[in-house]
C-alpha cells in the first residue's frame, strides 16, 4: 500500500532526533550537549547552606560606627558615649552647633532612621526597607565570595547558586577524598573579617582584671591572641578599618622567621583612613585582627601610608593561602551554616551506577524478549518504539542539559516498563478484533481507534502526578519526575503514532501472509 | 501465545465481598503497624547524619558500637550493616550546622582504630530542612490525589472518581503497611515510590475502568455486573501482561541496582503487585458498591450528547443567518 504516510515520517524524523543527540551522551563526548552524571553517580558534594542574615544587619551598624567615628574625629567634631547595639547604634553629639553638619553627613547616607533625642542623643536605626536590601545582598554576596573562593580553590565546575530567599545551594562534582571536602568547606566557612582596631592604651593594664560586660560598658572589646589564648587585648570596639577595604592579599614568606605570612592592599579611601588613623596614633598599638583573634599588635612608629600591611601568626602554608584567597575574595557578609550536606565517594557513584545500568540493560532485554515471545513480530514492532523511546529520553535530556541522578536512572528503569503498555493495550484490542473475524486492515485501524481513550486517560494521570511530584519535589526527586514525564510523552509518539505508521507500511504484506500466528501471536 | 482467552468472562463482581473483605482486612493491618510501630522516618524527613562506610574487611561492628558509645557526641548513634558485611552504616540523630569540621570528619577521626577502611557517603539533613521535606511531601500527596479526583470526574463520572480514589488509598496504605513491617527507612526515595505507585495504580484502574465505560456505552446488557465483569475479563490479559513486565524490570532493579535503590524498588515491587491486585479485583467492586446505575449514566450521556447536537444546530442556524 503506501510507503509514506504521516505517522511514518513524524516517526523517523523523531528517531533521528533521538539517535543525533543522544549520541553525545552515549560516548560522552567533547563537543554537543550530554546528559551529565549527578554527584550520586559520579561521586562529589552537595550543600545547601543558610546566611544568618541577621549577622549582615549587625555588620553594617558596625562600619556605620566606624564611618561616624572617622568623619567626627576628622572634623574634630566631640561626641560620646558611642555604642552599638545589634540594631542600632547611639552616640551623644556635645556641641549643638554642629548638628547640621553632622546632619549633612547623615543625608548623604541612605535607609537611615535617625532618631534625636533630647540632649543631642542620636539613635540611628536601618529603616526596615533597608533592612531587607541588606539581608538580600548579604545572600548575593555570600554567593558571589563563595563562588569566588571555590574558583580559586581550583576544583572542576563548581556550582554556586542561590535557592530562595536565604539559602545557597553548592555542590562540587570535582571533590575525591574527605580531607579534600574538608579543606573545601572550610575555606567556605572561613568569615575572613579582617578589622584593624586601635588597642586601648589608657585602660589596656585592666585587661586581665575586667569582665566582657565591663569592657563592653566601655565601648571596648576584650580579644584573645591567636596562638596563646591567655594573651588579651583591649581594643576600642568600633574597628579603624573592615576587611571591605582590602583589594589585594598574597602569601609571602617572612624574612628573618622564614614562616608564611600575609601582606594585604588596601582600597584608595582605606589607605587614607589608615594614614590619618596612624599619623593621629604614634606611639599606641594597632590590633590586626582576624575573624576576632589577634594576629599582631604593633607599635605605631610613624604614619603609614602606602595602605598595606601584613598579617602574621602561625600558619601553615595550607592555612595562609585559604586566609589570603578568603581575604582576596571578599568577607562572607554573614556567617554561613549547614542546613543539608549530601557527599558521594566517587566509588560509591561508580558502584551506584554499574549497578542501575546493569538492572537497567537486563530489564530492557527481559521486556523485548518477553514482548517476542508473546506477540510474535506484533512484539517486534512493538520493541522498536521501545528502543526509540529510550533514544528520546536520552536526547531530550541532553538537550535540556538535564543531569542523571540514581532516581532518575530507576525513572528510566521504570519508563521502559511502562512504554510497552500502550502498545500491549493496542495489540490486545487488535487480537480482540481478529478473534471477531474482522479483517487485519480493519482489525488494526479499529484497534488503534478503540485503545486510544484508555491510553490517553492513562497517560495524562500519570503526566499530572509527575508534575506535581516535580513541582513539589526537591533534586533526587524532580529528576525522576523529569525522565518518566519524558518516557510518557515519548511513548505517546512512539507507542501510538510510530506503530501505527509501521503498521500501515506492511498491511498489504500481512493481509498477503495471512499468518495470523505469525504476527499478531494468535490462531 | 495467549494467558487468557478473551472471549471469557469471569464472575468477580459476584464475589466482590470476599475481595473487599479481604482488601479491608490488608488495610487494616497497615493502618494497625502504622501507628503502633511506625513509619521508620529516615534522615530525610527527621533531620540527622548518615554515614556510610565501606571496610576492607568485615567489619567489627561490635567495636565500631562501643567506640561510638563511649563517645558523648555519638551516644544515641545505630550502627547496622548495610548490603554486605564490610560496608556499614552509622546513623546520628543530631547534625552539625558548622561547615569547616562536621560530624562526618569526626566520625572518619574516631573510627580510626577499627581497620581499614573508606568513607563512601555522608549526608546530613537539619531538621529545618527535613520539616520542610515532610511538608512538601504530604502537600504533593494530597494535591496529586486532588488532581486525579478532578480529572477522572470530568472524563467518566463522579463514582468512577470516588473508586479509583478509594483504591488508590487502598494501594498506597498497603504499601506503607509493607515499609512498616519491613523497617524500610523513609526517606525522599520512598516517597517517590509511593508517588509512583499513585501514578501506577491508576493508570491500571483507569485502563479497566475505560472498558467499563466503553462497556456501559455500547453493550446490549442492562446489568451493571455482567457488564463490569465482561470489561475487567477482557482487560485481564492486558493488565497481567503490562503488571509482569514492569515488576520483572523492577525486580532486576531490585535484585541489581545495589543496596542504595533497594529500599525503592521493594516498595515498588508491594506497589505492583497491590495496583494489579486492586484494578481487577477492588477498584470496580467499589464502582458496584457506590451503586453506580448503567441507566442513568447512559441518559446522561444521551443528554450531553443531545445538548452539543442542539448547540451545533443553533451555530448552524446562527451562521446561515436563520436565527
Amino acid at each position: 500500500m503506501q510507503f509514506l504516510n504521516y505517522r511514518l515520517v513524524i516517526f523517523t524524523l523523531v528517531t533521528i532526533f533521538g539517535i543525533v543527540f543522544s549520541i553525545p551522551s552515549f560516548l560522552q563526548t567533547d563537543d554537543g550537549k550530554k546528559i551529565s552524571l549527578g554527584l550520586d553517580l559520579q561521586g562529589g558534594l552537595h550543600m545547601l547552606l543558610g546566611v544568618e542574615t541577621q549577622k549582615a544587619v549587625e555588620g553594617k551598624i558596625k562600619s556605620l560606627a566606624a564611618t561616624v567615628k572617622y568623619y567626627t574625629d576628622n572634623e574634630d567634631m566631640l561626641i560620646e558615649d558611642l555604642t552599638i547595639e545589634p540594631e542600632q547604634l547611639s552616640f551623644i553629639l556635645l556641641d549643638g552647633d554642629e548638628a547640621s553638619k553632622l546632619d549633612t553627613m547623615f543625608s548623604e547616607i541612605k535607609g537611615l532612621d535617625i532618631n534625636k533625642g533630647e540632649d543631642l542623643i542620636y539613635t540611628i536605626k536601618l529603616t526596615p526597607v533597608e533592612v531587607e536590601i541588606v539581608k538580600d545582598m548579604a545572600v548575593g554576596q555570600a554567593v558571589e565570595t563563595i563562588r569566588n573562593r571555590l574558583d580559586q580553590f581550583g576544583l572542576a565546575e563548581p556550582s554556586v547558586t542561590r535557592q530562595g530567599k536565604v539559602d545557597i545551594v553548592v555542590e562540587l562534582p570535582g571533590i575525591k577524598t574527605p580531607q579534600e571536602e574538608q579543606r573545601a568547606r572550610e575555606l567556605i566557612a572561613k568569615p575572613a573579617n579582617l578589622e584593624l582596631m586601635e588597642v586601648d592604651e589608657l585602660k589596656s593594664d585592666q585587661v586581665y582584671n575586667l569582665t566582657a560586660e565591663e569592657a563592653q560598658e566601655m565601648g571596648n572589646l576584650i580579644l584573645e591572641d591567636t596562638n596563646d589564648p591567655q594573651i588579651k587585648y583591649l581594643v576600642k570596639q568600633i574597628p579603624i578599618l573592615t576587611g571591605s577595604e582590602v583589594v589585594d592579599a598574597k602569601v609571602a614568606f617572612d624574612q628573618q622567621t622564614n614562616t608564611p605570612i600575609i601582606n594585604f592592599t588596601l582600597s584608595t579611601f582605606g589607605a587614607k583612613v589608615f594614614g590619618d588613623f596612624t599619623a593621629r596614633s604614634v606611639g599606641k598599638r594597632l590590633a590586626v585582627v582576624l575573624d576576632g583573634k589577634v594576629f599582631s599588635a604593633p607599635n605605631i612608629r610613624e604614619r603609614i601610608g602606602g595602605g598595606s600591611g601584613q598579617i602574621s601568626g602561625n600558619f601553615t602554608v595550607n592555612e595562609a593561602g585559604s586566609v589570603a584567597i578568603a581575604l582576596r575574595s571578599g568577607a562572607l557578609p554573614a556567617p554561613v551554616i549547614m542546613l543539608e550536606k549530601r557527599s558521594v565517594g566517587p566509588s560509591l557513584g561508580a558502584d551506584s551506577i554499574n549497578a542501575s545500568m546493569f538492572a537497567l540493560i537486563s530489564g530492557f532485554v527481559l521486556v523485548v524478549f518477553f514482548m517476542v515471545l508473546y506477540y510474535g513480530r506484533a512484539g517486534m514492532i512493538s520493541n522498536v518504539a521501545l528502543i526509540t523511546n529510550l533514544f528520546i529520553i536520552i536526547a531530550v535530556m541532553a538537550m535540556f542539559g538535564a543531569t542523571l541522578t540514581l532516581p532518575g536512572m530507576a525513572g528510566i528503569v521504570l519508563t521502559v516498563g511502562m512504554a510497552v503498555d500502550a502498545n500491549v493495550i493496542i495489540n490486545e484490542r487488535i487480537r480482540e478484533l481478529l478473534k471477531q473475524g474482522k479483517s487485519v486492515h480493519k482489525a488494526v485501524e479499529d484497534g488503534y481507534k478503540n485503545a486510544m481513550s484508555a491510553i490517553l486517560d492513562a497517560n495524562i494521570t500519570t503526566l499530572l502526578v509527575a508534575v506535581i511530584l516535580y513541582v513539589y519535589g526537591t533534586g533526587p526527586i524532580k529528576g525522576f519526575a523529569i525522565t518518566i514525564s519524558i518516557g510518557i510523552l515519548a511513548s505517546m509518539i512512539t507507542a501510538i503514532l510510530g506503530t501505527h505508521g509501521i503498521y500501515e507500511v506492511l498491511l498489504s504484506k500481512i493481509t498477503k501472509d495471512k499468518n495470523l500466528k505469525k504476527w499478531f501471536g494468535v490462531n | 501465545m495467549e494467558i487468557f482467552k478473551s472471549n471469557k468472562s469471569y464472575n468477580f463482581m459476584g464475589r466482590r465481598l470476599p475481595f473487599l473483605g479481604f482488601s479491608a482486612l490488608l488495610v487494616i493491618a497497615s493502618f494497625i503497624l502504622l501507628f503502633t510501630k511506625g513509619l521508620n522516618l529516615g534522615i530525610d524527613f527527621s533531620g540527622g547524619t548518615l554515614v556510610q562506610v565501606q571496610y576492607t574487611k568485615a567489619a567489627p561492628v561490635k567495636d565500631i558500637r562501643e567506640i561510638l558509645n563511649s563517645d558523648i557526641r555519638f551516644e544515641k548513634s545505630t550502627v547496622t550493616e548495610f548490603g554486605t558485611p564490610e560496608e556499614i552504616i552509622i546513623k546520628i540523630p543530631s547534625i552539625t550546622t558548622t561547615l569547616g569540621k562536621d560530624i562526618g570528619d569526626d566520625i572518619r577521626e574516631i573510627l580510626k582504630p577499627t581497620g581499614e577502611y573508606e568513607v563512601r557517603r555522608v549526608d546530613m539533613v537539619g531538621p529545618k530542612v527535613g520539616d520542610a521535606l515532610q511538608e512538601k511531601g504530604i502537600m504533593a500527596l494530597s494535591l496529586a490525589l486532588l488532581v486525579i479526583l478532578i480529572y477522572v470526574s470530568f472524563r467518566f463520572e463522579w463514582r468512577f472518581a470516588i473508586a479509583s480514589i478509594l483504591a488508590l488509598i487502598h494501594d498506597i496504605s498497603i504499601a506503607l503497611g509493607a515499609i512498616v513491617l519491613f523497617s524500610i527507612d523513609v526517606n525522599l526515595d520512598i516517597l517517590a515510590a509511593i508517588l509512583t505507585i499513585l501514578g501506577y495504580s491508576l493508570n491500571d484502574t483507569i485502563i479497566v475502568f475505560d472498558r467499563i465505560r466503553e462497556g456501559v456505552t455500547t453493550s446490549k446488557e442492562n446489568e451493571l455486573n455482567k457488564v463490569v465483569n465482561e470489561s475487567v475479563s477482557n482487560t485481564l490479559s492486558r493488565t497481567t501482561l503490562t503488571s509482569l513486565t514492569t515488576f520483572f524490570v523492577v525486580l532486576t532493579l531490585y535484585l541489581f541496582g545495589g543496596e542504595i535503590i533497594n529500599g525503592f524498588s521493594f516498595t515498588l515491587l508491594v506497589g505492583i503487585v497491590v495496583g494489579t491486585y486492586s484494578s481487577i479485583f477492588v477498584a470496580a467492586s467499589f464502582l458496584v458498591q457506590l451503586n453506580f446505575s448503567i441507566s442513568k449514566y447512559r441518559e446522561n450521556e444521551a443528554l450531553k450528547e443531545k445538548r452539543s447536537k442542539d448547540k451545533d444546530k443553533l451555530r448552524a442556524q446562527f451562521e446561515q443567518g436563520t436565527v
